[in-house]
């Protein structure tokens, strides 16, 4: 770590592993609901859970960018953060309001739209809070010694996610409006913003982790984010086609969303290309596995799962399935959630000087998690087809399908285990790294990996 | 080979061109296409009242309408004609909670001007235009 306050990363990371072990608690709720197990119904019912298990997810995936803008902005920058007592601030106002919409909706205080349940008085709060957040990382950048196009793509990237959010505050009386404007949020943001700090982070992680020359890792994040626009804008047709839209959308929405797996592949090519390029000397392979998986996993999730089922004549079947849950599983997993895990991994030794490089429990989290949620997004496709032929193709009756499908949420909640399994190692591993300290300051130097040739 | 200055053209050049296209569809959208397809004028109190009781109770939550939502309860954008108005009514008010098929729905105390927002508000989605959704079986389990 370069600076002492780069330090304040590491209240979003522990904020984030709490809330990941919370929506999983609810993931598991759900699933024992949808094999018939549904005990906690009086208490916890299944809208409770689920708008739960989604909202914990954005929270701790949000939490996770900003300690990874924390970390990182100061670090490009090459400057302290601009103010840390605001910045601490700024993590307890968004733990708050975190904390209370969590308790808000076990008691029903909620907007019912799906991901964006948080109730307008608390949205208020959330704009204050980001607001606050944006204005400490641009003024850390402004007054930093260098801008680079790597952070300003991270900053950007979250620019824009804070000013997608506004449209999806707004009420309207016509359904179809309302869901219009809530994809304008969830869309573009995970195929679109949000690709641009992923873009950001793991252009940081692959120039500390390979020391391949910035200038041509920069060259590669503009075509990667700029593949990811040119696909991903018009690609939010592929939520217009049966929500009440044109039917310009069908064709729109299917050409241009079917090219949005190229902007993953070429994270995939970008990631790996680099890897090879470099010189491999750095010690962090835990966090070089996760950065790799990351554009990896990515592509599958995100990329091949989401073209499965995007094109109008196969969505016109799938539309609002659990072929949709299998998909959003393994492209938030992927994507969002394995790029949290990356930077945690590279940051946590950094701050804490303690070298956790490599060792078991690290190795043993990254298989389990990975190979559990891939099982779990094939008991997700199973139970998702079945749904599909059974009720779409041959015209049975919803719950009489749902009756059906136990099994495929037994084998879930299987995979689901060994995947919390990995999780439980993962925080073990980030349990043991201990708080940050300034003892570690400048500590990186020794890395041959980072004298670039 | 391509420099990092024609990378950055690409993208900000990218950027630019698709949002604009894309605002231009969505104000065509939400002024001509959507309000047509979904009857907008037709959306009086009673329908206004019914959305805003599907958003307050986080339907959306268990149910899917539009194919939104999650995936616990049946679809719901076809199901006035699907099943009428004196079936809905029964499962908005069933005492103990409406729970037909063994899994349960939440038990609510809606007014009788409530429910009746409700089923208008499902009259209304009943008659929208959704280029085709929910589609037709295509192998009904009748044509066996
Ligand atoms: C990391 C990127 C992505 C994430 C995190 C993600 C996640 C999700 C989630 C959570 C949903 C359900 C949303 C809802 O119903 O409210 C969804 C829907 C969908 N996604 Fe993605 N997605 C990603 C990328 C993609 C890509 C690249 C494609 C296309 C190639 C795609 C195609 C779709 C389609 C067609 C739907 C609608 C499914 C339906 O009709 O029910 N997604 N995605
Ligand atoms: C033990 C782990 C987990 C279990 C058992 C689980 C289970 C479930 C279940 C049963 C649903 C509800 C589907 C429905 O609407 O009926 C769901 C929704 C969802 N979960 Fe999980 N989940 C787990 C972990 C995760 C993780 C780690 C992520 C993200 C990385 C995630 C992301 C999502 C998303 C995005 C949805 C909404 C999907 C949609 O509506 O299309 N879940 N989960
Ligand atoms: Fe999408």
């Amino acid at each position: 770590m370069k600076y002492s306050s780069q330090k304040i990363a590491y209240y979003f990371f522990s904020f984030s592993m709490l809330l990941l072990v919370l929506q999983i608690t609810y993931g598991f709720i759900m699933a024992f609901a949808h094999m018939g197990y549904d005990g906690l119904h009086s208490i916890i019912p299944f809208n409770a859970a689920v708008t739960i298990h989604k909202n914990l997810l954005v929270v701790w995936i949000l939490s996770g960018f900003m300690g990874a803008a924390y970390y990182i902005i100061p670090d490009e920058a090459d400057n302290e953060l601009w103010s840390v007592p605001l910045a601490k601030l700024q993590f307890w106002s968004f733990a708050i309001v975190g904390v209370v919409a969590v308790a808000g909706f076990h008691v029903g205080w909620w907007e019912g739209r799906k991901f964006l349940e948080i109730p307008r008085p608390l949205d208020f709060l959330v704009a204050g809070n980001v607001i606050l957040f944006l204005f400490i990382i641009l003024m850390t950048l402004i007054k930093g010694k260098q801008q680079t196009t790597t952070s300003w793509v991270l900053t950007m990237g979250l620019v824009f996610a804070a000013l997608l959010y506004l449209p999806g505050m707004i009420y309207f009386d016509n359904l179809s409006v309302d869901s219009f404007f809530r994809w304008w949020v969830v869309h573009l943001w995970v195929e679109g913003v949000w690709e641009l700090i992923m873009g950001g982070i793991l252009a940081y992680l692959l120039i500390r982790l390979t020391g391949v020359d910035r200038e041509v890792i920069e060259k590669w994040l503009y075509v990667v984010v700029g593949l990811t626009f040119l696909s991903g804008i018009l690609g939010t047709g592929h939520h217009y086609y049966y929500t009440g839209g044109p039917d310009y959308w069908l064709m729109i929405g299917g050409i241009f969303s079917a090219m949005e797996p190229l902007a993953f592949l070429a994270m995939t090519v970008f990631a790996v290309q680099m890897y090879r390029k470099g010189n491999k000397k750095h010690p962090n392979k835990l966090a070089l596995y996760w950065t790799l998986s990351t554009a990896i996993v990515s592509f599958l999730g995100a990329g091949l799962l989401g073209l499965a089922h995007t094109l109008p004549g196969v969505n016109l079947y799938t539309h609002g399935t659990l072929v949709t849950a299998m998909h959003g599983h393994l492209a938030f997993w992927g994507a969002y959630a394995s790029l949290v895990f990356a930077i945690i991994s590279y940051s946590m030794p950094l701050m804490s000087g303690r070298n956790i490089f490599d060792n078991k429990i690290g190795h043993l989290a990254f298989w389990c998690s990975n190979i559990g949620m891939v099982a779990m997004t094939a008991a997700f496709a199973a139970a998702g087809v079945a749904q599909v032929y059974l009720e779409r193709i041959a015209g049975f009756e919803f719950m009489v399908v749902a009756n059906e499908l136990h099994a495929h949420f037994f084998v879930l909640i299987l995979a689901a285990t060994l995947f919390t399994t990995g999780i439980t190692f993962f925080i073990v591993n980030f349990i043991k790294f201990g708080k940050p300290t300034d003892e570690a300051l400048q500590t990186e130097e020794q890395f041959e990996a980072l004298k670039t040739a | 080979m391509l420099s990092k200055k024609q990378a950055k053209i690409f993208f900000l050049g990218g950027t630019i061109v698709f949002m604009l296209i894309f605002i231009g569809m969505s104000v065509h959208s939400l002024t001509v296409g959507i309000p047509e397809q979904t009857n907008a004028s037709e959306i009086n109190d009673q329908v206004k009242l019914g959305k805003r009781l599907w958003d307050r109770n986080n339907c959306m939550g268990c149910h899917t309408i539009m194919g939104e939502g999650a995936y616990y309860a049946p679809e719901l954008t076809r199901v006035y004609s699907r099943r009428g108005e004196t079936y809905i009514q029964a499962v908005l008010t069933a005492p103990e909670g409406w729970g037909f098929r063994g899994r349960k729905m939440v038990k609510y105390d809606f007014t009788d001007e409530e429910v009746a927002g409700l089923i208008a508000f499902f009259k209304w989605m009943d008659k929208t235009d959704l280029n085709g959704f929910p589609a037709e079986p295509s192998l009904p389990v009748s044509s066996r």
